[in-house]
């Protein structure tokens, strides 16, 4: 393998903490040095140029859907896992809810073998919390564990039954691994199609109320009390739940959180043109609660950025607003909206951005990655905060399109992403 | 004077003044609906298509006769004999029902928003005949034509909707008609059934009929669904008789002049009492016959209006 320079830009690593000029040097898949001036004359060496551009650790996302097996018509392994690249993400955990679902150590496997010839970076699958998604009983966590999941989650399918929850939660406390819930009362979000709020009135859609995630994050964070095990809570998107989400770790509970960049910028408003992109789970939520967790963001109560990438093909999305898929696809735009939307908007600095997107989610799961520091695997991105862009679908690696930011004009985008030592990403397109 | 649009998807976007413009040419067409031979050359040679995706006889009817009495040839498509039970997207439909030359498409659908996306797929005119619990616009028109025929404006007029308004299209075209027209409006029904946040619209909100029902210059009667009882929006139908039923005993609290509409069909002796829906203050069977001159008017106008706009 070769060995790979770069000089000259402004390193921002937040687990060192670190920002400051680096070069930095990677060696056999690792970060070899990294220091103030670097010379290195061999010719072997490659020398990227970074001057006037940042060099982060290489994003993780710990929640994006891959859609492998069972819908390949929509995402594969290879396909998600390139669009993840080419948005800076090295690392990406893909949710079990595949067809069949991920739910024990042969489809761990799969995933883990399938990822190793044909990924792009590093995808770590999560296993389900019961069989089949179903909510009725335990899968073999502990096998799947074995075999490389790294969370546990029946992400799209809350577990209503909250004894299971609870037996979840305690077994797991073996393995050291979070439980990742997906925060849903189904009876009570059932028929719904949007936030419940003025603008669902207006168009006369059945609302899914703020309680429905609310009542769900209040039960993990009791079960959480109870068994003294991680949780963590998937898609925050409204003001009640990260109100209590910030209670419970003042109560140093073991609870963290994560929020999406479409829950972050856009609010239920978007929904009135019915552009079924904008149908998402949980719903885009109203001004007050986007304020919210921008707030949390700054005040340090969110752990990570999650994409909760969810690709859906164009023939299921272009139907009737109530009859289309939730989902949205966010590997590709998710960080030039976030330098855009919050970094460039002033609600929190660069350096906070990045800790939300490596070493945030790096420690939610214990990972020895997300971080620019000699001897780790050399996951490096390099952005250029000043190049301008428009999002369209059509160039998306990603094989769906399904983004309600068509046409958003956006400033900051990765050029360069490093994985494992080996150039993923150049000039802002794969190679 | 011109209609500057080519569909009419709600009375949300609709401006005043182009009410009135639709209002007005429903007058004229009224006319034409009082003659023997009831038919003008207005829409010879324009196909338009009846698309229904909910059961619905007496809308379906009053835009095919209103279409007919142009001279536009009809076709009626329903969900029971066509190819939407072999699973055809409502994308598909569209395109097909334009590859035909459809000059317009009059939706119903019970998803909100049907006619929005129609209204992207294709370059027929639209028209929403209903669209899930969002809008039902000419049944707005009608009502508030219908209205004017009795008050000679709707300023300051006081208007009650009673019932179901949480899954009411009727009520929503309704408030904002009946709002930009002058009128006040004030919603009546179990808090169930009052969706969130409406008072933002604004319109006020009541849960006691007995209460407010003096308040009314006019009463308008939704039909409640048997089947929400079994969603436990409200205990029993019994139960929604005894408070929100209209009948003679609690129409002798309401203004003597007051006049009570509904959009049918009606529940007889559920949300409206036999007695009340055919006593002196109904104006129910007007809204019927007047619903064919305003579905003309509206017809006629997209129709001639936004090429030239």
């Amino acid at each position: 393998m070769t060995k790979i320079l770069i000089k000259g830009g402004r390193a921002v690593d937040p687990a060192s903490p670190l920002d400051g000029k680096r070069d930095i040097l990677i060696e056999e898949g690792e970060i070899r040095a990294i220091e103030e001036e670097i010379r290195c004359e061999e010719p072997e060496v490659r020398v990227i140029e970074a001057e006037g551009k940042i060099v982060t650790p290489g994003l993780i996302d710990i929640h994006t859907h891959l859609r492998e097996p069972g819908r390949e018509d929509e995402e594969t392994i290879a396909t998600g896992s390139a669009a993840a690249a080419k948005g800076g993400f090295t690392t990406i955990l893909c949710m079990p809810n595949t067809e069949p679902p991920i739910d024990n150590h042969s489809l761990v496997k799969f995933i883990i073998d399938k990822s190793r010839t044909e990924a792009v970076g590093n995808v770590l699958p999560v296993g389900s919390i019961s069989k089949g998604l179903e909510g009725e009983s335990l899968s073999e966590i502990g096998q799947m564990v074995k075999g490389g999941a790294v969370a546990i989650s029946d992400d799209g399918y809350p577990v209503i039954n909250t004894e299971l929850m609870r037996r979840a939660l305690e077994y797991t406390r073996i393995f050291d691994i979070p439980v990742i819930s997906h925060c849903e009362d189904t009876n009570l979000s059932k028929d719904g199609v949007m936030n419940e709020g003025y603008v669902s009135t207006i168009l006369g859609m059945r609302g899914i109320p703020r309680a429905a995630e609310e009542v769900m994050v209040a039960r993990e964070i009791i079960l959480a009390e109870l068994t003294g095990t991680k949780v963590h809570i998937a898609h925050v998107s409204t003001k009640g739940s990260l109100a209590m989400i910030k209670e419970a770790k003042r109560r140093g509970l073991k609870v963290t959180c994560e929020v999406t960049p479409h829950h972050l910028i856009l609010t239920d408003e978007v929904v009135m043109g019915f552009d079924t992109n904008t149908r998402v789970n949980p719903p885009l939520r109203g001004r007050e609660d986007v304020d919210a967790l921008r707030e949390g963001l700054a005040e340090g109560i969110i752990d990570a950025i999650a994409t909760d990438h969810a690709p859906h093909a164009l023939n299921e999305k272009e139907l009737e607003y109530g009859l289309a898929p939730c989902g949205i696809v966010g590997l590709e735009t998710a960080l030039g909206l976030l330098l855009t939307e919050i970094v460039n908007k002033g609600v929190v600095s660069f350096f906070d951005l990045i800790a939300k997107l490596t070493i945030g989610p790096a420690r939610i799961l214990n990972l020895e990655r997300g971080r620019l520091k000699v001897g780790s695997p050399a996951d490096v991105i390099i952005i250029d905060p000043r190049e301008e862009w428009v999002v369209d679908p059509s160039r998306f690696v990603s094989k769906s399109k399904n983004t309600p930011f068509n046409g958003w004009q956006l400033k900051g985008k990765t050029v360069v992403t490093i994985i494992n030592g080996r150039i993923a990403v150049e000039n802002g397109e794969l190679v | 004077m011109v209609l500057k649009r080519r569909h009419l998807l709600g009375i949300q976007d609709l401006k005043v003044e182009e009410m009135e413009l639709i209002l007005y040419q429903a007058k004229a067409f009224k006319e034409i609906t009082q003659r023997r031979i009831k038919k003008v050359p207005t829409l010879r040679g324009q196909t338009v298509v009846n698309l229904f995706y909910e059961p619905s006889t007496r809308t379906r009817t009053s835009f095919e006769l209103a279409a007919k009495w142009l001279s536009a040839d009809v076709v009626n498509i329903s969900t029971s004999t066509s190819s939407v039970v072999k699973g055809e997207s409502l994308r598909d439909m569209a395109k097909t029902i334009e590859a035909m030359q459809a000059d317009t498409i009059i939706l119903r659908h019970g998803q909100s928003g049907a006619p929005h996306l129609l209204s992207n797929l294709v370059s027929s005119s639209i028209v929403n005949a209903g669209d899930g619990s969002h809008e039902h616009p000419t049944q707005s028109l009608l009502d508030i034509f219908t209205l004017l025929e009795h008050r000679p404006t709707l300023n300051g007029l006081v208007v009650g909707i009673v019932g179901d308004i949480l899954h009411s299209r009727v009520a929503r075209s309704n408030i904002w008609g009946l709002t930009k027209m002058g009128a006040k409006v004030v919603v009546v029904g179990p808090p169930t059934l009052i969706p969130v946040e409406i008072e933002r619209i604004p319109v006020e909100v009541a849960y006691d009929l007995d209460k407010t029902i003096e308040r009314f210059d006019v009463l308008m009667i939704l039909r409640i669904q048997l089947e929400r009882q079994q969603s436990n929006f409200f205990p029993s139908i019994n139960e929604y008789v005894k408070f929100y039923g209209l009948n003679n005993e609690r129409l002798k609290r309401a203004k003597e002049d007051v006049l009570i509409m509904h959009p049918g069909p009606i529940n007889r002796g559920i949300e409206i009492a036999p007695e009340v829906a055919d006593g002196p203050h109904s104006v129910i069977t007007d809204q019927v016959t007047n619903g064919i001159a305003v579905r003309m008017a509206v017809l006629y106008l997209l129709a001639t209006g936004w090429g030239e706009g």
